[in-house]
């Protein structure tokens, strides 16, 4: 770990400047590194990790890493069955979650995520100043200054790799006597009590399903009802494995899901009073309990971007960003990790990214990466040819095997542009939003999407002439996209395109 | 003030809203998303499946087909409902011509809503209608 414990990047200035070393800044980083460009890591932590170094809070991922999948573990499309893992053009150093798993669960503990993430750094050679904390921010007339505590870091181009690990609650009479999910005291504290816990997200039922062996009796109240991953098809929803306090509720079990608006949280003489009333069942109900916790999530650690002019929305709990992840408003200003959620793309039927997990943005950060080399560093990116008679077997393979496009759906595509004096180009993976949205040549973009009723089939951008137009190609039982079906139309979609 | 409590008050000074109860209003911000988009940045996309329902909380935006504005957008307007309650795929594209805020919900929960929600529903009509009735002034 001697490259671990040494504190490289002393303050000065760097042409990139990267603040976080959880799983976004430890990618982007990487990403980075392996395009040329000349960057500092900063980190207010001891280590890499972020914030699997403490959370979850019940020390089990909600996201999977199979160790035994369809493909091989180190090939390319094995990314879609390990989340977990970052991404390397080096073999020896991707899958490396997988490895410290013990069996016992094909979601990591904590702890096991943890190790996979130092070795990723270990390997991959990503160093870092650590217990460098990041403090204030200011524009100059070309860029950036740092305050941290170890100086100033002048930059032209910042990336925020910092988490959406702030506790956030929303304005109720009498929140403040409550402790936040953050703030967790050990589970046998809450031994044969009565507990209220607002929030029926994750990190609400992650409580709830944690406490179970211990509660006398679980609440769960918020506004509106539980939107359930296998019912919404989305990993927004609340996940299936914290799903035991929703059955004992439809069993009758003693506990309860309830939706209704918090008006107000009150100390008793020996617990608290929650004063609710019910959204979907009219009418008020009072609980008197012996703890009341608040799973409401969480926000961004902005510090003083705002006040420097970064735009803030969902509460002010996330920036606004570009299809790029650069501030809406502060050009200069990039954002890692699942702040990259701000991000928002065409989230088609209500499905949003996956930014917030780091399936979704170890993409981001590639892409991100690759973005700032070439729009600010002058980096030239090779875009390979490819023979036109290659080019519906190549969309189709990605549309069936492509990582980035089955862990961000409708989010990031594959691109090709067509010229009638270069050739066909593969662009690489890129924003969806930025090819529909943004014009340029003629080309075609094609992603994988899941609509509202559940159907996983590939969609197709043919953009000419500037202007973007969807096809939707068939589903498949088996989630093969590279039936004779899908060669003839997509075939026949990109006539206009190659004849 | 919290600004979950912001959307709440938002949405509680608009027509469209107008007749809900406060914990009500409360279950309806949290069930619309809330998103930012910047001047210039595209909202709604002709011909795309998969698009929401949106209520503008701040800024405006421009109905466009084929480039031509054919309608301006701000606080207080919806827009995508056509869409959704058809299942059809938008005739124009929705621009933001200033930073626009909105709550959003997906086409597809779109019945479910009004269905829950019959005063929205009703405010809902009333101002289709009122659209109708101003293009087909000519008619009268």
């Amino acid at each position: 770990m001697a490259e671990l414990t040494d504190r490289p990047f002393p303050p000065g200035e760097y042409p990139v400047v990267v603040v976080g070393t959880g799983p976004g800044g430890l990618q982007t980083s990487y990403s980075l590194s392996q395009l040329g460009v000349t960057h500092a890591l900063l980190s207010a932590d001891e280590q890499p990790g972020g914030m699997f170094r403490r959370f979850p809070f019940f020390q089990r991922l909600i996201t999977w890493s199979k160790p035994y999948a369809p493909v091989e573990k180190y090939e390319r499309a094995h990314e879609w069955y390990d989340w977990n893992s970052l991404l390397s053009d080096d073999p020896a150093c991707r899958a490396s979650v997988i490895e410290f798993m013990d069996g016992t669960s094909y979601f990591p503990s904590r702890p096991e995520m943890e190790k996979g993430l130092v070795a990723f750094a270990e390997r991959s050679g990503v160093i870092a100043r650590y217990g460098c904390r990041w403090e204030g921010t200011a524009r100059t007339d070309d860029g950036f200054v740092l305050s941290t505590s170890d100086g100033e870091y002048r930059c032209k181009t910042v990336v925020f790799a910092i988490g959406m690990t702030e506790a956030w609650k929303p304005e109720i009479d009498g929140i403040d006597l409550v402790p936040h999910y953050v703030d967790m005291k050990p589970p046998k504290e809450f031994a044969g009590k009565r507990i209220f816990i607002m929030g029926k997200r994750n990190s609400g039922f992650e409580l709830a399903d944690g406490l179970l062996p211990w509660a006398k009796q679980l609440i769960l109240g918020s506004p509106r009802p539980a939107k359930l991953s296998i019912i919404t098809h989305s990993t927004s929803g609340a996940r299936a494995r914290y799903m035991q306090p929703y059955e004992d509720n439809a069993l009758g079990g003693g506990h309860f899901v309830i939706d209704a608006a918090i008006e107000r949280v009150e100390r008793t003489a020996d617990g608290f009073r929650v004063h609710t009333e019910g959204t979907t069942r009219p009418g008020a109900m009072v609980f008197d309990v012996d703890e009341v916790i608040a799973g409401t999530g969480f926000a961004t650690p902005l510090g003083d971007l705002p006040a420097m002019g970064v735009t803030t929305f969902y509460q002010n709990r996330l920036p606004a960003q570009t299809p790029f992840f650069q501030s809406a408003t502060v050009p200069g200003v990039f954002f890692a990790g699942s702040v990259t959620q701000g991000s928002i793309g065409l989230k088609k039927y209500g499905i949003p990214s996956n930014s917030a997990a780091v399936h979704g943005f170890r993409y981001n950060a590639r892409v991100l990466a690759q973005h700032i080399a070439e729009t600010r560093h002058g980096v030239k990116i090779e875009r390979p040819l490819i023979e036109p008679d290659q080019v519906v077997s190549y969309l189709l393979d990605e549309a069936t095997f492509a990582p980035e496009l089955w862990n961000q759906q409708s989010y990031l595509a594959r691109v090709l542009h067509f010229d009638r004096a270069r050739g066909i180009t593969d662009e690489g993976i890129l924003p969806l939003q930025h090819f529909v949205d943004a014009g340029g040549a003629d080309g075609v973009a094609i992603t994988v999407e899941t609509d509202g009723t559940g159907d996983i089939h590939p969609a197709l951008y043919i953009r000419k002439g500037g202007t973007a137009e969807e096809q939707l190609l068939p589903s498949n039982p088996l989630h093969s996209f590279t039936t004779s079906q899908h060669h003839a139309e997509l075939t026949n979609a990109l006539k206009s395109l190659i004849d | 003030m919290s600004q979950q409590s912001e959307v709440t008050d938002s949405l509680s000074g608009m027509t469209l809203f107008a007749d809900l109860s406060a914990p009500q209003l409360e279950a309806v911000a949290h069930t619309f998303e809330e998103e930012f988009f910047d001047e210039g940045t595209r909202v709604l996309r002709k011909g795309f499946a998969g698009s929401g329902f949106y209520v503008i909380i701040e800024g405006e935006a421009a109905v466009q087909l084929d480039g031509k504005v054919i309608a301006q957008l701000s606080r207080g307007d919806f827009f995508g409902e056509i869409s959704a309650l058809l299942n059809a795929l938008p005739t124009a594209d929705v621009i933001a011509t200033r930073p626009l805020r909105c709550v959003v919900l997906s086409g597809e929960a779109v019945e479910g809503f009004l269905l829950d929600h019959p005063q929205v529903a009703l405010r809902m009509l009333k101002a289709q209608a009122r659209t109708l009735r101003n293009n087909t002034k000519w008619l009268s």
